[in-house]
């Protein structure tokens, strides 16, 4: 399996993905923002960090970019796209996926374990997977997903929402809630469901010798259900 | 314009001082040379008042690669690897506007460090406030937070560890000390020692502004009535534009351009030129024509004393300017030639085809002023003796409680999860730990790193706070496992000026000097920051320490949190009940005056080396040392941690309950061991003659039992533990 990871400038966690892809058999290509041509991919992350510093608006610049036209095409051509955290940030706009990202509800940074549950099964990015709640690790200023009542219907009427915080438990009460997202989403599909923003750090829980392995989960489930 | 003396005094020169210039040119310098003289002659660059002494500091060792003198130090840590590691002050910006002056604080540490050619891998912090209740507290505290995290977050390199104290000497005077470690391979350091003639000087990164100004110098003065004033001088924070910076010079470095590279901090585009020259005995010659300037009409003077920060200087090699100018320019950075290396020995400089300085190397560094300041002497404080019937109306879980909640003692939870301390994916020991721990990528190895400042003790009597900062750093280090290897030090103290204030600068370094020689873990960098003082008053001394440490193999790696129920719990260094100074009788007793615990150098290795064997043969399942709060408070944290309970039982020893579990006795741990390997460790125990005490079992009810009779919740502990610096800074 071929996964294209696109390096903008201030991205910071295209390394960690990189070996995260690797780790779980993709041959992982990292791909410069100044390119044109995306290469030949059956996935394409866009990674976490603060590209062009998230100056203006987190992942406003770098979705005006020309390599990101390159991954508009792929997207609405039934391609696989990944957004993690900033790359969720550069999502939401392009449009690609609806919605937007405002400051944390306490207006701090946060850096921390949570438990996500799994609101969609019905797409290849959580089709067979076991769990149904997952420990992930959220790092980041602006993960406080918003969007508006009639949008929200729509998410939901489509089965958008991809990943709830939650206690381990699964409860999903305002008190599980990091960022004070609504309705505590904290990951969303396109209507397709080929396209997948979320502001946890899978690729940060890849080892039991790091904050937990349900990331491993994750990927290793995704390319299964690629091949 | 014709410089007078009082404009050198403006400038914070002494008359004498000025004098010296003159002598040393034959002539009055101009502005411009007036203005980098001032820069360098400033304390903060030439450190005139701590030179003498630092020279007494132990820097050499087997690991160490490079001592102080360079960016930073670099140590050894085998198969050709090496980490790069300093700790800098940025305290007198983060008080006039904390923000920008942590965050920048946080940028320049990292820049010294990919200077030589390293990638930084972790930051850490010491940052210290005043009074929780001083009006300014809370807001400083905050902007420090966020101006720490916002540089560090952006530049994805992990903060993971720190520590933050509050204590009203810190009122007017804040500190932040940022301390970064960088990966780097033996055979690619790059140092900042000028070589060759006519080689091309080149400025990357960006432009240059007036902010900062004179930032040095403002460092380098008491604070008055009107620091509001000084806030021009401090420089604002461009982390993107250093992420850039770190890959483009980075990049360049995979080849061999570059001869030498140095990072404009202190006294931007001035110290590091002349550094370079002075530490290649050559002349250095720039344009200031071809500098990128960020505004209009900048003169010599400005540009020579800019402290805009995100800029490098490199020497070229012949020839490479277009291969250095591509990668550069594929950063979005600046990049200009804007001179050359000469045999002059001096540095010339020229603007609009006119000389406007030139002055001799040796000048600006040899001949700079040296002093040998007098000092006092700090009596040892006599110990107090508490009578009995104090303790007696206190009762034990309420004394924990309350020093759990203590602000020195409490969960700095609020502060480090605002901090990426994962970024990297590499952190295998996360901030609230005894020391933070990331792997080498790639490898089983991995590095343990603290930052530890003890100012009440070293308040106390200097030269024993001294000792006990080395080997409060060292302890750490070993609670998790590591080999210590070498240190860097941050010394924060008051004025020079003050016989006080300079005495507790030379003892504190002496005590220090002791430990390093001893424990064999030597300075391999470091900073001074003198005058932390607001008008007449001097802080708390306060040198930090941050210390490196080596863990072969990092599946041997323990953690503070009690993992299984049945286990024994031991402290192992012995315990007299000396409570002066501690936690308990400064903040329930209420006794401020006495001496520090007392060091023991050689049960301090003993123990350590002791542990680590242990450690090495699998037979410790968690530890953690005992510092501030003593035992019970040690103990309490490592259940709220681990989400376990504890039964617990005095030793039948002669000392009241509240001195054996509250005291500050130094060079103990607490271990938690499996009961089958209880028989082999205190043979282990015994023959390296190293005392312990049993104190109990860890039990599955989540509760603390004392003596079978009384006990308390460990979610009632936690509580006490977590909440107070959440509920302070949100109130």
């Amino acid at each position: 399996m071929k996964s294209s990871v696109i390096t903008f400038p201030g991205s910071n966690c295209d390394r960690d993905i990189d070996v995260a892809l690797k780790k779980f058999g993709f041959k992982n290509r990292m791909v410069w923002h100044a390119d044109v041509e995306l290469p030949k991919s059956d996935l394409v992350v866009l990674p976490g960090g603060f590209s062009y510093g998230d100056y203006l608006r987190c992942g406003s610049m770098a979705a005006k970019t020309k390599i990101m036209q390159s991954v508009i095409n792929f997207a609405k051509g039934g391609g696989l796209v990944l957004g993690i955290c900033n790359g969720f940030q550069i999502l939401v706009e392009t449009g690609l996926v609806p919605g937007v990202l405002l400051r944390n509800k306490y207006l701090e940074f946060i850096c921390k374990n949570v438990f996500v549950k799994i609101n969609n099964k019905h797409n290849i990015f959580f089709k067979s997977l076991e769990k149904d709640i997952l420990e992930f690790h959220i790092a980041h200023n602006e993960g406080n997903y918003f969007c508006s009542k009639d949008q929200l219907k729509e998410i939901e009427d489509n089965d958008q929402v991809a990943l709830y915080y939650c206690n381990q438990n699964g409860d999903t009460e305002e008190q599980y809630n990091p960022n004070g997202s609504i309705k505590n989403i904290a990951g969303i599909f396109n209507k397709e469901k080929n396209i997948f923003g979320l502001m946890p750090h899978p690729e940060r829980m890849i080892d039991k010798s790091l904050s937990g392995e349900d990331g491993s989960l994750f990927f290793k489930n995704l390319i299964n259900n690629l091949k | 314009m014709i410089v007078s003396e009082q404009i050198a005094i403006d400038h914070g020169l002494k008359k004498d001082e000025f004098k010296k210039i003159c002598q040393l040119l034959k002539r009055t310098p101009n502005i411009t040379e007036l203005g980098i003289f001032s820069a360098m002659w400033n304390e903060h660059c030439s450190y005139k008042s701590s030179k003498i002494h630092l020279k007494t500091l132990p820097t050499k060792g087997k690991r160490v690669i490079q001592g102080p003198g360079e960016n930073a130090g670099v140590v050894d840590i085998d198969d050709g690897d090496a980490i790069v590691f300093k700790i800098e002050s940025h305290n007198h910006p983060s008080f006039i506007e904390p923000y920008q002056g942590a965050a920048t604080g946080v940028g320049g540490i990292m820049r010294d460090v990919f200077t030589m050619g390293a990638r930084p891998i972790a930051n850490l912090n010491s940052i210290h406030f005043g009074s929780p209740q001083h009006k300014k507290t809370k807001n400083l505290l905050r902007g420090v937070v966020h101006g720490i995290g916002g540089y560090g977050n952006c530049m994805g390199v992990p903060t993971i560890a720190g520590q933050t104290s509050f204590d009203s000497s810190y009122n007017d005077n804040i500190l932040v000390n940022a301390m970064t470690l960088g990966l780097v391979k033996k055979n690619k350091i790059f140092y900042s020692k000028a070589a060759g003639l006519n080689k091309p000087i080149i400025y990357v990164g960006s432009k240059t502004g007036r902010d900062g100004i004179h930032g040095a110098s403002m460092a380098s003065a008491n604070f008055d009535e009107k620091i509001e004033e000084k806030k021009p001088t401090v420089q604002v924070g461009d982390p993107f534009t250093e992420k850039l910076l770190l890959e483009a010079c980075l990049e360049l470095m995979t080849g061999d351009s570059i001869i030498a590279i140095q990072d404009m901090g202190a006294a931007g585009l001035t110290s590091s030129s002349v550094e370079m020259a002075s530490k290649g005995n050559l002349g250095i010659e720039i344009n200031l024509n071809n500098i990128p300037c960020r505004e209009s009409n900048m003169t010599p003077y400005e540009i020579m004393l800019s402290e805009s920060q995100e800029r490098m200087l490199i020497i070229l090699e012949n020839g490479k300017e277009e291969l250095a100018k591509k990668i550069f320019e594929k950063w979005n950075l600046d990049f200009a030639v804007i001179g050359k290396t000469t045999n002059s020995k001096k540095i010339e400089l020229f603007f609009n085809n006119n000389q406007v300085a030139s002055i001799p190397i040796n000048t600006l560094v040899e001949n700079s002023p040296v002093y040998d300041r007098k000092w006092k002497k700090t009596k040892m404080p006599r110990r107090n003796k508490f009578k009995k019937e104090v303790f007696k109306n206190l009762k034990i879980i309420d004394v924990l409680n309350k020093i759990l909640a203590n602000s020195n003692v409490c969960s700095k939870e609020w502060i480090w999860q605002q901090f990426d301390h994962t970024v990297m994916g590499d952190t295998i020991q996360k901030p609230g730990g005894d020391a933070g721990v990331v792997r080498i990528h790639g490898t089983n190895k991995a590095v343990a790193t603290s930052v530890d400042s003890s100012a009440v003790y070293c308040w106390a009597h200097p030269f024993t706070g001294g000792k006990q900062i080395v080997c409060e750093s060292w302890r750490n280090l070993i609670s998790v496992g590591a080999t210590p290897i070498a240190l860097t030090n941050c010394l924060n103290f008051g004025s020079p000026e003050n016989e006080n204030n300079m005495g507790e600068f030379v003892e504190c370094l002496q005590g220090i000097a002791e430990a390093c020689e001893y424990l064999k873990y030597p300075i391999v960098s470091g900073n001074v920051s003198f005058y932390n003082q607001t008008k007449d008053i001097g802080i708390k001394p306060t040198p930090t320490i941050g210390g490196v440490g080596l863990i072969k193999n990092y599946s041997k790696m323990v953690t503070m949190e009690f993992k299984e129920v049945n286990s024994i719990v031991l402290v192992i260094g012995k315990t007299e009940g000396n409570i002066d100074q501690s936690i308990f009788a400064r903040y329930i007793l209420d006794e401020k005056n006495g001496p520090p615990p007392e060091i023991n150098f050689f049960n301090e290795k003993n123990i350590g080396e002791t542990l680590l064997k242990l450690i090495e043969n699998d037979l410790i399942k968690s530890a953690h040392d005992v510092s501030l709060g003593g035992i019970l408070t040690a103990i309490s944290k490592m259940c709220i941690k681990g989400n376990k309970g504890i039964n617990l039982k005095k030793p039948k020893l002669l000392i009241h309950e509240l001195e054996y579990f509250f005291c500050e006795d130094q060079g103990r741990y607490i271990i938690e061991v499996h009961p089958n390997n209880l028989k082999t460790i205190k043979n282990i125990l015994d023959k390296n003659a190293v005392h312990y005490d049993e104190l109990g079992t860890i039990n599955d009810n989540n509760e603390l039992y004392f003596n079978d009779k009384i006990k308390v919740a460990i979610e009632e502990l936690k509580n006490s533990n977590t909440y107070w610096l959440k509920d302070y800074m949100r109130k």
